[in-house]
């Protein structure tokens, strides 16, 4: 018998199985970024909270109104300087007297109305955040020689243990008129 | 004397397609590795903030989202033009957020429960009042660890 070659198989159209395949997952898809601020809430409690005689100078009331206006301890600011002014009042490098004692005694608290927009909300917790995150890169770097974000889990804590993140987010107020 | 004989018989040569497949194939895993397929239709408009503190979400299967915005334009003549909440396919009410957490939980492994995040992703452009009750609610939950989604800005404020 005559040996016959086995006949090549075709594969151009292998190309268009695999387009129609790639055409569906490039209308599917959604390179989605998943990110966010990620923040911890409160647990709820009925009672009213405990009246706590706070020394005066170490909070740093932010309050943000329907106009998202940036009022911080009684004075307009700019969200652009917030972050400078939150590092400075939290760390207090010049010892002043209207300043937080040490960072840990610290506490920023933000308020605002129901009527302030979520991107204002947004753009001013970002700041508080930044804030904090820029004291603990510089403490880190300061302690290890290394960012923040680089430490072991174990450094990150005694850190944050000396820097705590204390953000304490008062009822809105409801003045401003809902969208 | 040989002459060079040019072009005689001899015709373009035939470009092997041969490894147009493989090409296609490597574009094909790649779309195949980083698509997410869309889970709900999105009824809402949602324009996500600029931040900067940006931490990324590392489990899709242990995120809920939460969608706040004002309804899409289809939807505004039997929905008004007020910010709504869309949970899974359908707009809802503060008060469903219980059931619709405790079942997003119920698909999750008991080890796994603590560790849901709440993804807010909430339009820009509505206020705190709707944000705040949701928030309200999901500490009434107890649904505490909470993300506010955002696209990363660069330049400064």
């Amino acid at each position: 018998m005559a040996r016959r070659e086995s006949p090549e198989v075709n594969a151009g159209s292998m190309a268009d199985i695999a387009f129609l395949l790639l055409i569906f997952f490039l209308v599917t898809t959604t390179i989605d970024v998943d990110k966010g601020i990620t923040v911890k809430l409160p647990p709820w409690s009925d009672e009213p909270p405990p009246e706590m005689k706070l020394n005066e100078r170490n909070v740093y009331s932010v309050l943000v109104n329907a106009n998202d206006e940036l009022l911080v301890r009684g004075q307009p600011m700019r969200p652009g300087d917030l972050r400078e002014n939150t590092k400075n009042f939290i760390a207090n490098p010049r010892k002043m007297p209207n300043m937080a004692e040490t960072p840990k005694k610290a506490i920023i608290s933000l308020k605002n109305d129901r009527g302030t927009s979520y991107e204002a909300y947004i753009r001013v917790y970002n700041e508080l955040k930044a804030a904090y995150r820029e004291l603990w890169d510089d403490a880190a770097d300061a302690q290890y020689g290394r960012t923040y974000e680089e430490l072991e889990l174990e450094e990150k804590r005694t850190l944050r243990a000396d820097i705590p993140l204390v953000i304490s987010e008062a009822e809105p107020t409801s003045f401003g008129e809902e969208k | 004397m040989a002459k060079f004989s040019r072009g005689k018989g001899r015709g373009t040569p035939k470009i092997s397609t041969a490894s147009l497949p493989d090409i296609i194939f490597i574009l094909l895993f790649f779309f195949m590795v980083v698509t997410v397929m869309k889970d709900s239709e999105l009824k809402v408009e949602v324009n996500y903030p600029y931040a900067t503190e940006l931490q990324k979400l590392e489990k899709k299967s242990l995120v809920s989202y939460i969608y706040i915005g004002v309804p899409a334009q289809r939807f505004r003549k039997k929905y008004g033009s007020a910010p709504r909440i869309q949970l899974n396919d359908s707009f809802k009410e503060v008060k469903d957020l219980k059931l619709f957490l405790e079942q997003e939980k119920s698909k999750l492994r008991e080890a796994e429960r603590g560790l849901m995040t709440a993804s807010i992703r909430a339009d820009k452009d509505v206020t705190m009042g709707i944000v705040t009750d949701v928030k309200t609610e999901l500490r009434k939950i107890g649904q505490l660890k909470v993300n506010y989604s955002s696209k990363p800005r660069t330049d400064d404020l």
